[in-house]
């Protein structure tokens, strides 16, 4: 499941199979769950992984979505660059836990951007930060409670993870060059 | 040719009218300003894009309701605003334009949001600003004599958007008084960028520009013909305070000949939206019927306006 140490850094080929890490997160989330747990996906890769958690654990609170662009801290230096989607937060956010749903978290930045929106919804009752992968170097002080696999090494610099949906909803986790 | 909107990027630098702008900025600006509109519903309405920037309503004509917007807009997006109502300040002791202007960067603006009651006047504080190498600041154009309403052009293609989606279908009528109307102006400019295939213009001669052939557009002086099929109709206000000797008998006849009332709009298609951009002359212009009915979009139209303005200030600002 983990990449070997002795791979270097700039060729971890083989990545785990996304939909394979996607229930094991599940797993890991189930034990916790509440009958009001809520979870809220972050646009793009997050809200495809927050809906195949959403069905697998059988949450019946409606799934929320975010998306960050108005809350990102390089906005001033890099402007709205992609075209932003409506956030959608569908219930109370005081009235119920919420996990919080990302595909990759990197220096946590998203993560401190996505809570700032969540708190203008209202004062969460309690968040969680569940994530496919964690590709390590954080700038922040950001840890998720679930976290389905971990990069045991730094990619190289230019590289980043890229989740895609294919065709039937089927994830795939690839390394792209910026 | 040069267009001094946009920066070398080929980025909205100052929004300063529609008509040139190319069509992906057009469509950029309305696909921005959609998630904008979600932050109304929020218990906290702000973003935090403008936080630390200060914007400046330079109102040399009065409006309170496109201050307001503009001030909301602003508001939303965190950013500290500063309205200055110039009609009855520094240019009544004889300031120029452009030293205000000066004063006013020199307590560090970023923004500037300016009505003018002379067309070109946005254009030449961008201009200076341009010259004088200042690329940080930004301006919008709220409405500069009878030229150009830009955000009110953008907020009415937004509305069309919202509730007819595809453009490329559509037949358009702008009623009313053309000659005096920037709205008019910007609204031509950015149904025919967007690829609206028809776009009517009805009203009476005194109040069409006499050039109105060359906007590629088809004149009707009667309502009823030009009314028939379309499936948006943009009502204009009779612009009361800017007309200058007798281009019209009365406001009765007037509404006679071109009011909007049920009976005329009954010949438009059966779901056209009816557009006015306030405030309304009821009784004038448009039937309290009309105005009221199930047709009129006209508070939409409101609401939309402010995340039409949030979209096209995050823009300047992340330019």
């Amino acid at each position: 499941m983990t990449v070997p140490s002795s791979v270097p850094a700039s060729l971890p080929t083989s990545l785990p199979d996304a939909n394979t890490l996607c229930e094991q997160l599940a797993a890991q989330i189930r034990p916790d769950l509440q009958p009001g747990t809520a979870l809220v996906g972050i646009h793009t890769g997050g809200v495809w992984l927050a809906e195949r958690l959403h069905a697998a654990l059988g949450i019946t609170v409606p799934l929320g979505s975010i998306d960050v662009a108005f809350y990102r801290d390089d906005f001033g230096s890099r402007g709205l660059h992609t075209r932003p989607q409506k956030s959608d937060i569908p219930f109370d956010v005081e009235a119920h836990p919420i996990i919080l749903v990302d595909d990759v978290l990197y220096t946590g930045r998203t993560t401190r951007a996505a809570l700032n929106e969540l708190f203008d919804y209202g004062r969460p009752l309690r968040v969680d930060l569940a994530v496919l992968i964690d590709r390590g170097e954080r700038e922040l002080p950001v840890a998720p409670r679930y976290c389905a696999h971990t990069l045991a090494a730094p990619l190289a610099a230019g590289q980043h993870l890229r989740l895609q949906k294919g065709e039937g909803g089927a994830l795939d986790l690839s390394i792209v060059a910026r | 040719m040069h267009n001094p909107q946009l920066n070398k990027h080929g980025e909205l630098q100052h929004l300063l009218t529609l008509d040139g702008l190319p069509k992906a900025i057009l469509s950029q600006i309305l696909d921005i300003a959609a998630p904008f509109t979600e932050v109304a519903e929020r218990e906290v309405k702000k973003l935090p894009l403008l936080r630390g920037k200060s914007v400046f309503n330079l109102f040399f004509e009065n409006s309170t309701r496109t201050r307001t917007t503009f001030e909301i807009a602003a508001k939303r997006l965190s950013a500290d605003v500063i309205n200055l109502n110039v009609s009855t300040s520094s240019t009544a002791k004889g300031e120029t334009l452009l030293d205000t202007v000066d004063n006013l960067c020199a307590m560090q603006a970023d923004m500037f949001v300016v009505r003018h009651a002379s067309s070109g006047a946005p254009y030449l504080i961008a201009e200076h600003l341009q010259r004088t190498g200042r690329d940080h600041i930004h301006v919008v154009n709220a409405g500069d004599g009878r030229h150009a309403h830009p955000t009110q052009g953008l907020l009415d293609m937004y509305t069309i958007r919202h509730y007819k989606q595809d453009f490329t279908k559509l037949t358009v009528a702008v009623v009313g008084d053309v000659l005096h109307s920037r709205v008019a102006r910007s609204e031509i400019a950015a149904l025919t960028t967007l690829g609206v295939p028809e776009i009517r213009v009805i009203g009476p001669k005194t109040l069409l520009p006499t050039d109105i052939d060359r906007m590629g557009v088809h004149v009707f002086h009667d309502m009823r013909e030009g009314l028939k099929g379309v499936d948006v109709v943009m009502m204009l206000r009779l612009q009361n305070e800017r007309m200058n000797g007798a281009l019209l008998p009365s406001s009765q006849e007037y509404f006679k000949f071109y009011g909007l009332t049920q009976d005329k709009l009954a010949l438009a298609k059966p779901d056209a939206i009816v557009l006015h951009p306030g405030p309304m002359n009821r009784g004038v212009e448009i039937d309290s019927a009309v105005a009221d009915g199930g047709n009129a979009v006209i508070l939409p139209q409101v609401t939309f306006g402010i995340a039409v303005r949030m979209a096209v200030m995050s823009m300047l600002a992340g330019s």
